[in-house]
């Protein structure tokens, strides 16, 4: 149940947010926990975006996996 | 996003099981514990476990929250629905077990129970429906407390209430290490809990219990990574807090959710299903909004429940102690059609990941 799922903010209007979880799949989700911007990606959880991701952020995650992986190669 | 088809990408997930095998101490048994239904779904389907060594074990602790819902809560929800509330839910909570009977078998004998996607719809029903009384059953971890918080602040209508069954995962962290024969040597702390409260609730494990952390997500290199970083730290003798889920939690959280949530909601103790008492494991709605807190409103408080039925393990399955087909009703008398205890109703719960999985490993 504490699965969250990544979507992108198409329209904000207040609280409310239109958001795509891609494949067309729409939805109005609650952003009042983050400061979410049309174009940002959310993570939300039941109906609530409960954080922002941004690309950069996981783009680093896969640096830091080569990283480690590299660093015993030595 | 090109987050899912990178973050699954095999060549990457063999690299890193290559790396487990060569990192493991050879001679030593190692029993990491994640505590969420999730990572036990990414485990299992994924057969994560087929790609561990022999002495490195994965077990499920207390990860669903559905599943630790002490009966005397859904006792209480039905005694709710039944006094003629209209009882909104989550869809997992429907057919966890009460003392008599689930919320499904109480809907069955007529009461108005209704699954919602999120506390924001049920606000809209009681909006909409201003000649009856709503309630909310709020239950979830860190992850799902705050959308209860936003709404609670939120103002809602006269006729809604909560019933707040809300828990806090590091506590129950704690107690595993308690647990005197569980024998647990990491944690892998969940994703989605940590998005909201951050790293510095796991401060005290390593620093107090010298035991290593790491913060994972959920795809399987997410796993199979935050276990390499564990089995890193103990070939090192070390222990430490790290997050492998950097570009979802950041060390502070999510500072507004935690703002509105301890707003909303005092810390106190509560029961857990198959555990018991835990202190500073639950929330309550503060003081001040006591007019919105279904208990006191309708009158109804149920202290004791019976929250195994005989025969049933989940006890022991949701600290981790067994694995679900050590219970010889596995599968048998208990199945996902007719589940007997809460661990085989919820999609979280460990017996029913593992019910529905097929690459389920054994091991
Ligand atoms: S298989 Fe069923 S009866 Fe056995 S522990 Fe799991 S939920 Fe309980």
């Amino acid at each position: 149940m504490c699965l969250a799922i990544p979507a992108r903010v198409i329209r904000v209007d207040g609280d409310k947010a239109q958001v795509d979880f891609g494949e067309g799949v729409l939805r109005e989700v609650n952003v009042t926990l983050v400061d979410a911007k049309v174009g940002d990606y959310v993570l939300v959880h039941a109906g609530y975006a409960i954080q922002t991701l941004e690309e950069k952020d996981a783009l680093e995650t896969l640096a830091l996996w080569k990283e480690i992986l590299a660093a015993e190669k030595e | 996003m090109t987050e899912k088809l990178q973050f699954r990408d095999p060549a990457l997930a063999r690299e890193i099981a290559q790396k487990i095998r060569e990192t493991a101490l050879k001679d030593e048994q190692v029993k990491f514990c994640h505590v969420c239904g999730t990572h036990e779904w990414t485990i299992t389907h994924y057969g994560l476990r087929s790609l561990l060594p022999q002495n490195v074990e994965v077990i499920a602790g207390p990860g669903c929250p559905v599943c630790i819902v002490p009966a005397a809560e859904i006792d209480e929800a039905v005694q709710l629905a039944q006094k003629g509330v209209v009882i909104t839910c989550f869809g997992d909570v429907l057919r966890v077990p009460g003392s008599n009977m689930s919320l499904l078998e109480a809907k069955a004998a007529g009461a108005d129970v209704r699954v919602v996607y999120s506390v924001s719809d049920a606000v809209e029903m009681a909006k909409r429906e201003k000649d009856k009384e709503f309630v909310f059953f709020a239950v979830g971890f860190e992850t799902t407390a705050p959308a209860t918080a936003v709404e609670v602040l939120g103002k809602p209508p006269e006729n809604f209430s909560f019933l707040v069954s809300h828990r806090l995962i590091p506590p129950a962290m704690e107690l595993l290490l308690g647990v005197g024969d569980l024998n647990i040597s990491g944690f892998i702390a969940p994703g989605h809990v940590s998005a909201i409260i951050g790293l510095k609730p796991y401060e005290l494990f390593p620093r107090v219990y010298r035991m290593p952390t790491v913060v994972a997500g959920f795809e399987p290199i997410d796993v199979l990574m935050g276990i390499y970083m564990l089995l890193k730290q103990l070939a090192e003798g070390a222990a430490r807090l790290e997050n492998e889920y950097s570009r979802v939690v950041k060390w502070e959280g999510n500072p507004r959710a935690l703002q509105m949530m301890s707003q909303a909601f005092a810390v106190t103790g509560g029961n857990w299903r198959g555990i018991g008492r835990l202190p500073n494991s639950a929330l309550r709605l503060r003081d001040e909004f006591r007019a919105y807190e279904a208990r006191e409103k309708f009158n109804v408080h149920v202290e004791q429940g019976k929250d195994i039925l005989l025969g049933c393990e989940c006890h022991l399955v949701i600290i981790g102690k067994i694995k679900p087909d050590e219970c010889p009703m596995f599968m048998k008398a208990c199945t996902p059609a007719k589940p007997v205890g809460a661990c085989m109703v919820s999609s979280e719960g460990t017996c029913r990941v593992w019910a529905t999985t097929a690459t389920r490993s054994t091991k």
